[in-house]
């Protein structure tokens, strides 16, 4: 075994969107049962810092896969499309519009501390992103990249609004 | 070495040498020592039979030095050379630290971690805190009859980098091998799962006397994975028992107190407060040294409506912890109770209504870290048993992150992260000619730089001059399976290298570790020269004993060439080991590491590839 290979076939899975949740747990915990540091810690130092790059490496890998936009944008990198993440901020009027809107009432629940407004946002933005995950699946399983990449690009800033929904969530809790 | 572990599963490789292997759970108010005997977990208990050590250690104007009960029993007379409750000093500066003006220390501010002056010199909680678990190791040697192999040492899991760093360093000081530090509720979590044969998901409510933690575990076929921890590093009972001094004070309205009749009111706040466990009030009672005298009845009423900030501050974290791991109360199988201050009613009942399901409290809130942590070194150490293998996946608790350019916090390692774990981000220069650069490491959730707190500064330096913007600088984070962090940084497009390990700054630097281990050798030093001899043999035995196992079952793995040079290694490690030179011995041990490198590589992924050819490993 090569941990030099990529992520799907270190865990012997199809590369793919698609994914089998409970396979990769599965695989998953074999892989960490056989390197994790814990099972080398009577070693030499040298074995046990073997062991924590092994982990690491197995870590990395579970996380990227599991999580379905790490996934998405992952194939996109082995596929060898530059998605322009970090550049290409280009989107759809009519999406940058509807964000804009939800972006101002989470601002404003926010800061009436309005905790069920919040939560409830939360829960209807979560339902939009389920949505657009299985449009980028069936993208990505028809090698439209392009299409791929613009959804990926949408649901990375939704994902940051849920996570800002989530800190301010937190705030109000503490 | 990793051919050791994968020779056999469910059996060590050399199933005839019990590795002694302690678990201690080192805590605020009392600290434990537990060890496996005959396949059970159990506590080690003093000579009187007695198995909590009071966490106290007094340093007298005689040079003696008393850890526990005899510390615990003279704390009011002499309160200033009597330090409690250490481990909320561990890797604190003394602006973390609350209630610092009802405290009867003399504190001094020192780089970094805050130190405090005794009868017998300055010490830092660092050291106060290797007495405590020397007392530890001793009564584990005495209660075993031979020498420690290693022990896994407890930590609050919401401990950052620099107190779990500074637990480390304790451990080095006390002469003890550290075989991981394992987060309490996890440990909470082995003695109860395996106890109890649990499945599913579990919480698990640690409520010590100076720290609390909430963990969302998921236990499942021998995996205890961590989804999420959170909590609240600075409370816990302690915080309880300050709130009944301040009420006495106010109710007595007693002028300002000298040190001994603080601590002794402290002391009656404490039995108060346990008397309310089991009755509805309490009597409190103390003759202070100006000839006042209290008298005054706490009732549970009372009690409860002076404590409800703090049962309600535990609910936060724990609502934190929750959405962290995506789940809410009623997907939660059943909450594990820890720490004695999770004996309050008040606690009890928060939980319940919080989980909508009854608190377990079958196992003692006070010992079932200690066992847990037993249980884990027991595996550590390669003592399994067949079939009795277990993983654990834990997480950090707070995230790590590098300052940005206007005092921003750009976070690396997002909290909740499974341990290992590696994360790398680029930076670049921002001045033509730039040959140096500043990185700031902070651990927290917070935006702002001032509002984390910071781990360690360094700088790479001698980068080859570029214009703004064109160098690409490589951070590093490097998570290990004990939390604590270490940061490389690498300058890429010159090919040039620069390479820094980073310890924290409220750690011990390597030089006053050494000092400090002098300090103490001088009383001991032929003893300590023995025991170190002793123990790089051991080692080498036991590299002898697992390379040996490996050659018989994978020597196919192997060409004749290098299977004549790992022999050759053997042959000269086998010649030094008997002898006395640990030099000559560690070398030897060092050569047939490297010259079995590969193949324990090539043995690590026959295994693995086994694993996931989908055949059990019982099969292979």
């Amino acid at each position: 075994m090569n941990f030099d290979q990529d992520h799907f076939t270190l865990f012997a899975l199809p590369r793919q969107q698609g994914l089998d949740a409970a396979r990769l747990e599965e695989l998953y915990r074999d892989l960490q049962a056989r390197v994790h540091p814990d099972k080398h810690a009577h070693l030499s130092p040298a074995e046990q810092r073997q062991a924590m790059q092994r982990a690491t490496r197995v870590n990395e890998a579970y996380l990227t896969l599991k999580d379905p936009l790490r996934r998405a944008r992952y194939l996109l990198e082995l596929a060898g499309h530059d998605a322009g993440l970090e550049t290409n901020t280009a989107m759809p009027a009519e999406f940058l519009m509807a964000q804009m809107e939800l972006r101002e009432a989470v601002a404003e629940a926010k800061e009436a501390g309005d905790i069920d407004a919040l939560d409830a946002r939360h829960r209807t933005l979560k339902k939009a992103v389920r949505g657009e995950f299985e449009a980028l699946q069936a993208a990505l399983d028809a090698g439209e990249y392009e299409r791929a990449g613009e959804l990926v690009r949408q649901l990375m800033f939704q994902e940051k609004l849920l996570h800002e929904i989530d800190d301010a969530l937190a705030l109000l809790d503490a | 070495m990793a051919l050791l572990q994968i020779s056999e599963p469910g059996e060590s490789a050399a199933p005839h040498e019990h590795r002694l292997a302690i678990g201690i759970d080192l805590g605020t108010t009392n600290s434990l020592v537990a060890t496996v005997r005959s396949g059970m977990a159990v506590v080690l208990n003093d000579e009187l039979g007695r198995s909590l050590l009071p966490s106290v250690v007094r340093y007298g104007v005689d040079g003696a030095v008393e850890v526990g009960y005899d510390a615990q029993a003279r704390q009011a007379a002499d309160p200033r050379n009597t330090i409690v409750s250490v481990k909320r000093f561990m890797g604190r500066g003394i602006k973390d630290i609350e209630h610092v003006e009802s405290m009867a220390y003399d504190f001094v501010e020192a780089e970094g971690m805050v130190k405090l002056r005794t009868a017998q010199g300055v010490k830092s909680p660092v050291e106060v805190s290797a007495d405590i678990l020397r007392a530890l190791r001793e009564r584990a040697e005495l209660s075993l009859g031979g020498q420690i192999t290693g022990a896994v040492i407890t930590v609050p899991a919401y401990f950052d980098d620099a107190q779990r760093q500074a637990t480390k360093d304790a451990a080095r000081l006390a002469g003890i091998n550290v075989l991981r530090l394992l987060n309490e509720p996890t440990a909470a979590a082995i003695a109860y799962g395996l106890d109890n044969a649990a499945e599913g998901i579990y919480a698990v409510y640690d409520l010590g006397g100076g720290t609390f933690d909430i963990s969302i575990l998921k236990l499942a076929k021998g995996v205890f994975q961590v989804l999420a921890t959170g909590g609240d590093s600075a409370l816990g009972g302690d915080d309880f028992d300050h709130r009944v001094f301040c009420w006495i004070i106010e109710q007595a309205k007693l002028a300002p107190l000298s040190h001994e009749d603080a601590r002794l009111l402290q002391i009656r706040a404490r039995e108060a407060k346990e008397y309310l466990t089991t009755h509805g009030e309490a009597p409190i009672t103390a003759r202070l040294s100006t000839g006042e005298f209290v008298d005054l009845k706490l009732t549970t009423a009372i009690f409860n409506e002076i404590t409800h900030t703090l049962v309600h501050k535990t609910l936060g974290p724990t609502r934190k912890a929750l959405r962290d791991a995506g789940l809410s109360p009623d997907e939660i199988a059943g909450v594990v109770m820890v720490g004695g201050a999770t004996r309050m009613p008040q606690i009890q009942k928060a939980v319940e209504d919080f989980f909508g399901c009854e608190p377990l409290n079958n196992l003692d809130p006070d010992k079932v870290v200690a066992l847990g942590a037993a249980t884990q070194a027991n595996l550590l150490a390669g003592n399994r048993a067949a079939g009795d293998d277990w993983l654990l996946l834990d997480v950090i608790p707070l995230s790590l992150g590098i300052e940005t350019m206007g005092g921003l916090v750009e976070k690396i390692i997002p909290r909740n992260s499974t341990i290992p774990v590696a994360r790398a981000q680029e930076f670049t220069t921002f001045k033509d000619g730039q040959t140096a650069m500043a990185l700031h490491v902070v651990q927290g959730e917070r935006e702002l730089v001032s509002d984390c707190r910071s781990l360690a500064r360094f700088e790479l330096r001698g980068m080859p001059p570029m214009v703004a913007g064109a160098a690409r600088i490589r951070v590093t984070f490097q998570v290990d399976a004990d939390g604590l962090l270490s940061v490389t940084a690498r300058e890429q497009t010159s090919g040039h290298e620069a390479h820094i390990e980073v310890k924290p700054s409220y750690g011990l630097s390597d030089d006053e570790i050494a000092a400090m281990l002098k300090d103490g050798y001088t009383h001991a030093s032929d003893d300590a020269f023995r025991r170190a001899l002793r123990e790089v043999q051991v080692e080498a035995q036991r590299l002898v004993e697992a390379v040996q196992s490996a050659l018989k079952e994978d020597s196919h793995l192997l060409s004749t060439l290098e299977r004549a040079h790992i022999d050759a290694c053997m042959a000269r490690l086998q010649a030094v080991m008997i002898g006395d030179d640990r030099r000559a011995i560690d070398a030897a041990m060092d050569a047939l590491s490297k010259g079995t490198a590969e193949f324990a590589a090539r043995r690590m992924n026959q295994s693995v590839q086994r694993a996931l050819a989908g055949k059990k490993v019982e099969e292979l």
